[in-house]
């Protein structure tokens, strides 16, 4: 028989071994799955984890990594922060949302007008509509104890249906032909967020999502926040003995996790997207939890992670060229990695020793 | 003039889904268990209910399979949070994630096929929608009056009291959660079977959700489970009547009322268990921790 016995610390290969089993076991089961399904499980694990890097049309989708990776990564940072200190943004989605059309009406309002602020100006209109919708849950769970996993994911609906009511409504393009969605802002230059470097994929949202790996980083090692937040996660009572209000931590988690997710949302809205739609949310801010988890609430760890994610997302669409896999399989794919790796996770808590029988 | 007693009758179809998915999510966290996986095993009954009845054009073999479909998709995280002892926040998650993922990736075939009528049952009313009544007196009773409803409470109170009093914590825990799954299953069916009457990808539309919160509106109590799946219900209907009488605001605002009632009734509830002396919360003892029996 077998025991589990609580470890009092984590090795350091551990940290890095159990994302990377996760994956494998992934890799595994998906293989499994699309036996199951009728493809060739070999040749479906390779389109979707080699050939967007190494295949013949990599030169087309290798750039494609950052512009997904970017959004991911950017939300994650963000996220990652609270959960460490067990505060559950699970609406980031729904902050993505509200920050790409707070970002997009200022574009739109300024619209034709020539300048170097307007891009700039987006880039805080994104990130105060996120991080105001982030406040809602947060201010209702400070003030009122309402479960802030609940209130920010029935967030999401409502951004939704405000992003469907901007692109058939008051953000309609007027020379759009009666067609739904606001103006294109790609071709819109003072408002539009390109390529910064020819072929490389990189846009603004990059830099963002370099820039909060960094910040966070410093924000959780080095800084007496990031100090306060690892101790509420760990002994909430120690924490607040310490003399660390939860409720700040509540609002600074939720404004911060929200206000990056808003810039997300803009700067693929000003970029890759272009336009409000009804369908601006594409599921980053949901996948975005799973990053967080996978780098192990580590910024590098969340960058790794940010980078393996997109490389589905890329590989998933070119299966769907190729093979004709059907798009919901990366969908599987996120949800069975989370599962391992929470699965996985026990081996960082606990190890195996042989029971002792008397 | 708006028939009230038909009025009535549409909000008992709109309530059932989250009366389902509520009621078994109630007894999954009166045994201690928070499963944040309700909306994956709803879309997932309505996927295999739907197929199910399709196939065999019968809707009551599709609420079979739906109740078996639910139980059976809720059983990694079954496995994950009492063997593996995963946090139960981030494992429900992932049960949601991969349930949406499956049913879309299995639902392909199920686009664009009706559904199989269904023979009305007593007063006109739909036989679910009966048995979603019967269930909360049934789970009231189950939940009070019933010794094994005792030990799922004790093991939900105090997991460390049960284990010593030599209930197999792991065992009714488990045992609840794929009873939570399989009444997720049947709410969710009974939105691709009963109401839509076709399958769309993610048609339960956060109904999952909105079903953890009337557990918490409850109190934690079947009767307050029904209470707020007909205030859902009622706000819902209400809504589709003021978009069909063609009222003056946006169909997308409107289509916003029940999430934002839910927020509001989530606040409210909260604001009395927090503010008030004597309501208090009577959230279960070891709702959300990990068991670990040491010995």
């Amino acid at each position: 028989m077998i025991r589990l016995v609580p470890r009092t610390e984590t090795p350091a290969l551990l940290q890095v071994a159990i994302p990377l089993l996760a994956v494998l076991a992934t890799m595994l089961a998906g293989g499994i799955l699309f036996g199951v399904m009728g493809y060739d499980p070999v040749a479906a694990i390779k389109t979707i984890f080699w050939d967007p890097l190494f295949g013949p049309a990599a030169s087309y989708s290798r750039p494609q990594l950052l512009v997904k990776a970017a959004p991911l990564i950017l939300i994650a940072s963000g996220l990652a922060v609270g959960f460490r200190a067990g505060i559950w943004n699970i609406g980031a989605e729904g902050q993505y949302i509200v920050g790409a059309i707070t970002g997009a009406a200022v574009a739109l309002a300024a619209y034709p007008a020539q300048g170097m602020w307007i891009f700039p100006a987006m880039v805080v209109a994104g990130a105060a509509g996120g991080w105001a919708w982030g406040m809602v849950p947060a201010l209702l769970r400070n003030w009122f104890g309402a479960s802030e996993i609940l209130v920010s994911l029935m967030l999401v609906y409502v951004a939704q249906r405000i992003a469907a009511w901007m692109a058939f409504g008051p953000m309609k393009n007027p020379e759009g032909f009666g067609f739904p969605g606001s103006r294109n802002l790609q071709q819109y230059p003072p408002a539009s967020n390109p390529e910064l470097v020819a072929g490389t994929g990189a846009h603004w949202g990059v830099v963002a999502a370099a820039a909060a790996v960094l910040a966070t980083w410093f924000l959780m090692s080095r800084h007496i926040r990031g100090f306060h937040l690892r101790a509420a996660g760990l002994a909430p009572r120690a924490a607040r003995f310490a003399g660390v209000r939860p409720e700040t931590l509540v609002a600074f988690c939720l404004g911060l996790s929200g206000a990056l997710a808003g810039m997300a949302g803009l700067f693929e809205v000003a970029g890759p997207a272009g336009q409000i739609t009804d369908k601006v949310g594409v599921g980053y801010g949901f996948t975005a939890i799973i990053v967080a988890f996978l780098g192990r609430l580590h910024p590098v760890g969340i960058l790794l992670a940010g980078l393996l994610l997109a490389l589905t997302y890329i590989g998933g669409e070119l299966a769907q060229l190729t093979m004709n896999l059907p798009a919901a399989t990366v969908q599987v794919f996120q949800g069975m990695l989370l599962f391992f790796l929470l699965g996985f996770d026990l081996l960082t808590r606990y190890r195996i020793a042989r029971r002792i029988t008397a | 003039m708006i028939d009230p007693v038909a009025l009535f009758v549409l909000l008992l179809s709109a309530s059932t889904p989250i009366l389902f998915a509520a009621l078994g999510e109630l007894v999954v966290e009166r045994a201690g268990v928070l499963n944040l996986g309700v909306e994956g095993m709803m879309i997932t009954g309505a996927l295999a209910g739907f197929a199910a009845a399709y196939h065999t054009g019968n809707p009551f073999v599709g609420f079979a399979a739906a109740a078996l479909g639910g139980a059976l998709i809720a059983m990694p995280f079954a496995a994950l949070t009492q063997f593996l002892l995963s946090n139960q926040v981030a494992s429900g998650l992932a049960l949601t994630l991969f349930g949406l993922g499956l049913a879309a990736l299995f639902g392909k075939p199920m686009e664009g096929v009706k559904a199989p009528a269904m023979a009305a049952g007593p007063l006109g009313l739909n036989w679910i929608v009966w048995l979603g009544l019967l269930m909360v007196p049934a789970i009231w009773w189950f939940l009070n009056r019933s010794r094994t409803g005792l030990v799922l409470r004790g093991v939900g109170e105090n997991h460390d009291a049960a284990h010593a009093l030599g209930y197999d914590v792991r065992r009714v825990r488990i045992a609840a959660i794929a009873f939570g799954g399989a009444m997720a299953g049947i709410g969710g069916a009974f939105i691709s079977i009963a109401t839509v009457l076709q399958w769309t990808e993610g048609m339960t539309a956060g109904a999952g959700w909105i079903a953890l919160a009337i557990v918490v509106f409850s109190n934690w109590t079947a009767p307050g489970v029904l209470a707020g799946a007909w205030l859902f219900g009622g706000v819902t209907v209400l809504q589709l009547r003021l978009q069909a009488a063609g009222v003056r605001v946006p169909v997308q605002l409107l289509s916003m009322a029940p999430y934002l009632a839910t927020i509001i009734v989530l606040v409210a509830i909260s604001a009395r268990q927090k503010f008030s002396r004597r309501a208090g919360t009577a959230a279960p003892g070891s709702l959300g921790q990990d068991f670990h029996a040491l010995r």
